[in-house]
């Protein structure tokens, strides 16, 4: 095969220069400021015009991960500050009263989320790897059955849900939140990994298979480490949903299995509007989707099969 | 090392019947070639040798063992695939050493095997290597390597060479040939094509629409096809078909084409109506005296020899002529042709007639 390829001029390299900085000054700008209004004192966060450059504060995670009640002059006097966030609060004068809920909601989060990623992933795995390789009864309708679901937004059946999960006993539980993100990522593992799947020659599998291993010893050695890309970007997928999905999580969760989408707006409310608390956990939220899309980039830009087969 | 027995094995894919009732025998360390054109069944044969695909009905001996409904690891055969198939995410040493340790070989015995199989290739330097960016050739030999480690019964090879480049596949063939010989294993090798199977194999089974059409050594399918798609389908240029309305009786020795009488050896059949003589162009000599007249088309010069074009009454046939012939496009000639060397069809089922000449490769049936 042969591309003629000529060297982009100039002006083009430029343009494409102008373009690549202005799609990412658009993306990057909401997160930016995000992350810096999270370090902002109250008063910094709603300056008209915004301030570029501020004093850093760390008053927004403090807030964001306790709850202050409010001390006269002389218990504060009594009581000097002994640590710098007790010292932050008493600045207003405040007393830290105890932990908020926050981390428990994170970390109800990340139960869920990382939780349904697995199950969608390995589920979607072995059904993707059976209807790629092997003769299903009525296949092609199970499969459009299964994009189907995709084919309505989710929370368009949030009342059935609903009734159901109150049914089940499954409101406001762990469990519950991660069969029912599950159920929504699955037609989308289910799909995306029969592409890929479908992408790896079926003759490596015939080859372990003479070379005397079984049908699943085959899969596990042969068919999982080649479809690791497709198993990475497919992971990112279902996380990235599962750890944004708010709708259900309001309707669904309250005191136990809550999770942090619904939680941040109420931080808010209390004694005033703390832009800085809610930008601290925005901020936190992300990082973990964040650092999980990185530490899998290797997998979703490396073609592990290159080369190997000659087509 | 192993003889292979098929019997009557047929299989269907829905109502796509791929191979139909396929029965022949290939002998404990033959080299064996299923040739046919794409979409012949060849393929589906070898994958059901080896078990990739169970038959729909039929037996399969290995060493007098059936294993018809056997999964493939239990067949002790190694498999050659034509893209390779080598492990993208392991390199050359674990490659060839995977199938010994899928069998639970010590890691020290299976090392020690690995090497003594890269020396037989001429490999022992790349063992490290990953196989993304071997050559062609080293892939070729790696998947060889991954094979013979495992000293199995057979080898199955599916268009083996078909991956690589024209300049290296004769090369490969060759390097193919003489690591059988040394072996001796066992082989079948599937082809399409036939200067590669006349070439390689011992044997050659000649299939067409899921059927054997004709099974033997490559000279004598070469010389006495059972089948005018044999004859048409073996050698370059093919057999040249000369078309006709006759008659001829059991015992005869010429036919009538037209006004001339042509000798053919003597027939074991005897058959009416549409009728094929066939020639090879090697066979087709230029005769001024001869009654039997063609005209020159075309004259394709191939150094020592000329392949020519010749329109007769009954059809174009081709004639390989020594490149001093002269002969000019518009001329009128006689050709004669070598009476041993003719194979008579009939032309409705394209079978051959048997005769004096082809009886003892086509049997008495």
């Amino acid at each position: 095969m042969s591309y003629s390829i000529t060297e982009p001029s100039r002006a083009q390299k430029w343009m494409a220069g102008i373009l690549v900085v202005a799609y990412a000054v658009i993306t990057l700008l909401p997160l930016i400021w995000i992350i810096a209004t999270g370090f902002k004192s109250p008063s910094d966060s709603i300056a008209y015009p915004p301030k570029l450059f501020f004093t850093p504060t760390l008053e927004g995670y403090v807030n964001l991960f306790t709850t202050r009640t409010r001390q006269t002059a002389e218990f504060l006097a009594a009581n000097p500050p002994q640590t710098w966030y007790q010292e932050i609060v008493a600045k207003y004068g405040m007393v830290i009263a105890g932990p908020s809920r926050f981390g428990e909601r994170f970390l109800n989060s990340v139960i869920i989320g990382f939780g349904s990623t697995f199950l969608s992933v390995f589920l979607g795995t072995l059904a993707a790897y059976a209807f790629s390789r092997f003769k299903v009864p009525l296949k092609d309708d199970l499969l459009f059955f299964i994009l189907s679901t995709r084919m309505m937004p989710p929370i368009a059946v949030a009342i059935p849900i609903f009734l159901m999960f109150r049914q089940l006993g499954l409101s406001d539980t762990h469990l519950g939140m991660i069969l029912l993100y599950t159920a929504v990522n699955l037609s989308l593992a289910v799909w995306l990994l029969k592409g890929f799947i479908d992408e790896i020659p079926r003759e490596y599998e015939e080859a372990a298979l003479i070379d005397g291993y079984t049908r699943f010893q085959a899969f596990r050695k042969v068919v999982l480490p080649q479809a690791a890309t497709g198993i990475a970007s497919t992971a990112i997928f279902c996380l990235i949903f599962a750890w944004n999905e708010y709708a259900f999580a309001v309707l669904l969760t309250s005191g136990n299995a809550q999770t942090a989408p619904p939680f941040i707006p109420t931080i808010i409310g209390v004694g005033g509007q703390d832009w800085p608390a809610v930008a601290a956990g925005a901020t936190l939220f992300l990082l973990p989707v964040m650092v999980f899309t990185i530490l899998l980039r290797k997998h979703l830009l490396r073609g592990i099969t290159f080369g190997a087969v000659r087509k | 090392m192993a003889q292979i027995r098929i019997e009557n094995i047929r299989k269907d894919f829905g109502s796509f019947t791929a191979v139909q009732s396929s029965t022949f025998t290939i002998e404990d360390g033959e080299f064996f070639m299923l040739l046919g054109p794409s979409g012949c069944g060849k393929t589906t044969t070898l994958r059901m040798m080896a078990g990739l695909e169970l038959p729909t009905s039929g037996s399969i001996h290995i060493d007098g063992e059936e294993v018809a409904q056997k999964p493939a690891s239990q067949r002790d055969i190694a498999f050659v695939f034509q893209m390779f198939a080598l492990y993208p995410h392991m390199n050359v040493g674990r490659n060839i050493s995977y199938p010994l340790l899928s069998q639970g070989m010590p890691k020290a015995e299976a090392k020690a095997r690995v090497l003594e199989v890269a020396k037989i290739l001429g490999i022992e330097n790349i063992l490290d290597r990953p196989v993304g960016g071997l050559s062609g050739g080293d892939r070729q030999r790696v998947a060889l390597g991954r094979a013979i480690v495992r000293r199995p019964k057979a080898f199955f090879m599916d268009e083996p060479l078909g991956a690589l480049d024209a300049e290296f596949r004769e090369h490969m063939a060759e390097e193919l040939r003489a690591l059988h010989d040394r072996i001796g294993a066992t082989t079948v090798y599937v082809t399409h094509d036939q200067l590669e199977a006349m070439q390689m194999g011992d044997k050659i089974v000649v299939m067409n629409h899921g059927v054997v059409e004709q099974f033997g050594v490559p000279q004598d399918i070469y010389d006495w096809p059972a089948t005018m798609f044999v004859a048409d389908f073996i050698g370059s240029p093919p057999m040249g078909f000369l078309r006709f309305q006759g008659l001829v009786g059991n015992g005869a020795d010429r036919v009538r084409l037209g006004d001339c009488d042509i000798p053919v050896p003597v027939q074991r059949e005897g058959a009416e109506g549409a009728l094929v003589l066939g020639i090879r162009p090697e066979h087709v000599h230029l005769d001024d005296a001869a009654p039997y007249r063609a005209e020159v088309l075309a004259a394709e010069y191939l150094g020592t020899t000329q392949i020519v074009t010749l329109r007769t009454a009954h059809g174009l046939i081709k004639a390989r002529l020594p490149s001093s012939t002269p002969v000019r496009a518009g001329e009128q000639i006689g050709l004669r042709f070598d009476p041993r060397k003719i194979t008579l069809f009939r032309a409705d089922k394209g079978r051959a007639l048997r005769s004096a000449a082809n009886e003892r490769v086509l049997g008495h049936g």
